[in-house]
């Protein structure tokens, strides 16, 4: 059960190695947080978060492997995660990839394979989730967008168009569940410094992983449905949007 | 949501077909702060349909009536005739069953104890069936009843030792302490001098100042406490009207300055020796009534309260959660501190024996959850509780602690509930009542 500061007991993480995810999930450790299951393509990976969560006093910790890309894991994967926590309380939908944008490499395989990772994927499990929650009457999704998906440029349009599509099914998802006691969250985060994004040139206003899990953190308490990490963000886009293409496609970065 | 009309409904409800709506709570007027009477995914039992008066016996001084009714209804009907509730809470929009199941306290709780000191019977419609319980018959499941927070079962009916009165007036004295000390020791000097007494603490105020208050004590005037052209119709009693708060403020209003501003000027306004003054009787007990959905002014997000009581003796843990409070700079328009006495025989009841502060907690602070949780092992360090009525966030880890009798009451309510379909989203969130059971309708 969600308390009066939005803190949840029970999470389900997809994602749940990603450094963004592992923040977060630190942060609640520490507030309501008392089982968990995690996901992620690699088990290994998710153990390292799990014995951290265990040793943080997380009572139940189960790793799962899921592969957003694989349909029709999907239903039966929420099934159980619904069966091991009973109810949830909270679901963070971490996984995405950047891939490329390189022209040469981008077939329909990895195209389809981006918008799956980035957009249906995620979009699938809120949904699936989404409908259980309802049942039970509350429940918070956090889903990652990104301001790559605000307007979509060259260096990674396909990545930001599938985070552009995920950002407006999280908000129509969100319509959709209004007076129904759950709840959707969008992040938008900018350059954030994490193990997907290394060893690229940062952008306009960096941040860290905890930076965004603090940032995610705190709209739990507030119930924002969609928030900008750094929040700086939300004002230099409005005005991005703005920039005529010509010009927008010569901005560095 | 179901609203039954009558005890054979609630009956029906309860007992014969409980399967037909899952897991359910019983409401009365919504007034907890929190979120006893919510049961996401489940059924709301609204039980104001039950408001039947159904005798006052003005030989024994005592009144029967539905749990449904309201106080405000209660005052309209008991004051003219010189009688006043034997304990009310500062708002008079609670329902007699909201009140029975947070075994309520008032400003006279240091003479006069909890509600369920003054219930002579109650009759409790749970699952396993009807019980007409009291202090004596059936007393297990009075005692998890009164404080049960609406899980034992639904309480239709209730008969409830009144207090008679002479006027519908108040003799209150008001006076300023400069601190927390002076504060302390002119709310135990004497105390049982004055049936009523409070302090409003100025929660900003820090240093030296910490604990600054303005204490209001009172007791019922007599008719020859009355100004002669009163005493004619000593008990008149008209129920002042509401106003509401026009809109939600789209910010909180009560920002740390506008609240310190307001403070200094409330603690000035306040006479610094003792002042005697006549008071209409919701002046003194509901001074908040006056205003509809006042809670407007905390902002979108609105506000919960946070109320612990901690044992005499724990003087230096009170000191430092205001400490804490002040120094967080949490826009708490007052604090309310009184003490306690004894507790009562509920097994969940939140009184007991000490000092007991409470205040609004507006929602969306940051930094203000992890405060919260600071307190809470501090009061529980301390060897006091966090008020479950009050209750939205409370850390679940500390309630065995904090309530040392919940494993009682869970084997009573075990009984009255074996398939446990009482539930509210507190139980849930608290794990009051054991494992949750999932939810069996759409
Ligand atoms: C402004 C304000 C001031 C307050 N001051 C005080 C105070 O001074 N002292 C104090 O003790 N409390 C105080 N309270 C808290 C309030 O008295 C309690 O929360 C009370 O229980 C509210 O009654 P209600 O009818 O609104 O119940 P609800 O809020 O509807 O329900 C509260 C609980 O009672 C249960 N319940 C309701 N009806 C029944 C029934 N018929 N049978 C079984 N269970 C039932 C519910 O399941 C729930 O657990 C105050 C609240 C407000 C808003």
């Amino acid at each position: 059960m969600l308390d009066g500061t939005g803190m949840p007991q029970s999470a389900v993480v997809i994602g749940g190695a990603s450094d963004m995810a592992r923040d977060v999930l630190r942060i609640l450790a520490g507030r309501r947080l008392r089982s968990v299951v995690l996901a992620g393509r690699s088990e290994p990976a998710l153990d390292v978060v799990g014995r951290e969560l265990r040793a943080l006093g997380v009572e139940s910790v189960r790793c799962r492997t899921l592969d957003v890309t694989a349909v029709a894991s999907l239903v039966p994967f929420v099934s159980e995660a619904v069966a091991d926590l009973g109810e949830v309380d909270l679901v963070l939908v971490a996984a995405g990839q950047l891939g490329t944008a390189t022209l040469e490499q981008l077939g329909p395989g990895t195209i389809s394979s981006l918008v799956a990772t980035n957009f249906s994927g995620p979009a699938a499990l809120a949904m699936e989730f989404a409908k259980h929650m309802v049942r039970q009457g509350f429940g918070r999704i956090v889903l990652f967008s990104s301001v790559a998906g605000v307007r979509t440029r060259k260096s990674n349009f396909v990545y930001g168009a599938a985070k552009a599509g995920l950002d407006g099914f999280a908000l129509g998802l969100s319509g959709a569940l209004e007076g129904t006691g759950v709840g959707i969250t969008v992040v938008r985060p900018g350059f954030v410094t994490t193990k997907m994004t290394a060893g690229m040139k940062p952008a306009i206003f960096p941040v860290d992983a905890e930076t965004v899990a603090k940032a995610v953190v705190r709209s739990l308490e507030t119930g924002r449905e969609v928030v900008w990490v750094p929040p700086q963000l939300r004002y230099l886009f409005a005005l991005l949007r703005l920039v005529p293409t010509p010009l927008w496609r010569r901005l560095p970065g | 949501m179901v609203a039954p009309r009558d005890e054979a409904e609630v009956e029906r409800l309860v007992v014969k077909e409980p399967d037909s709506f899952g897991r359910f709570s019983p409401r009365g007027l919504g007034r907890a702060y929190g979120d006893a009477a919510q049961c996401a995914g489940g059924t709301v039992v609204d039980c104001r349909g039950l408001r039947s008066v159904l005798g006052l016996d003005r030989q024994r001084g005592t009144l029967r009536a539905g749990a449904g009714i309201s106080f405000d209804n209660l005052l309209e009907l008991l004051v003219p005739r010189g009688y006043f509730l034997p304990v009310t809470p500062g708002t008079r929009f609670v329902t007699l069953g909201g009140a029975i199941a947070s075994d309520i306290h008032g400003k006279n709780h240091h003479v006069d104890g909890s509600l369920s000191a003054h219930l002579e019977n109650l009759r409790l419609v749970a699952p396993a069936g009807t019980f007409d319980c009291g202090p004596v018959q059936h007393k297990e499941e009075f005692d998890a009843t009164c404080g049960g927070m609406g899980l034992t079962g639904v309480v239709t009916e209730a008969t409830l030792r009144l207090l008679p009165i002479e006027s519908s007036w108040m003799v209150v004295d008001t006076e300023r302490a400069a601190d927390l000390d002076s504060c302390l020791s002119l709310l135990s000097e004497e105390a049982s001098r004055y049936r009523y007494s409070v302090a409003w603490v100025d929660g900003l105020a820090r240093g030296r100042r910490l604990g600054r208050s303005v204490l209001t004590r009172a007791d019922h005037a007599l008719a020859m406490d009355l100004p002669v052209d009163r005493r004619r119709q000593p008990l008149s009693y008209r129920a002042p009207r509401v106003v509401e708060v026009p809109f939600a403020s789209p910010l909180s209003l009560l920002r740390p300055a506008t609240v310190s501003a307001f403070n200094e000027m409330w603690y000035r306004k306040a006479p610094s020796k003792r002042e005697t003054q006549l008071q209409p009787l919701a002046t003194f007990f509901y001074p908040l009534d006056g205003v509809g959905s006042w809670n407007r002014l905390y902002g979108p997000r609105g506000f919960t309260q946070y109320q612990f009581v901690v044992p005499f003796g724990a003087e230096r843990a009170l000191e430092h959660a205001l400490e804490k409070l002040s120094g967080g700079r949490v826009a708490s328009f007052l604090a309310v501190l009184k003490s306690f006495g004894a507790a009562g025989a509920g097994h969940l009841s939140f009184p007991m024996e000490g000092w007991t502060l409470a205040l609004d907690i507006p929602l969306g602070v940051p930094g203000l959850p992890e405060l919260l949780d600071e307190l809470d092992v501090l009061v529980a360090d301390a060897g006091g509780r966090v008020y479950l009525s009050k209750d939205a966030r409370l850390r679940p880890d500390l309630v065995p602690a904090m309530y040392p009798r919940l494993a009682e009451w869970q084997a009573v309510r075990a009984r009255l509930d074996p398939a446990g379909v009482m539930s509210s989203d507190l139980a849930r969130r608290l794990g009051l009542a054991g494992p949750v059971l999932p939810s069996t309708r759409a």
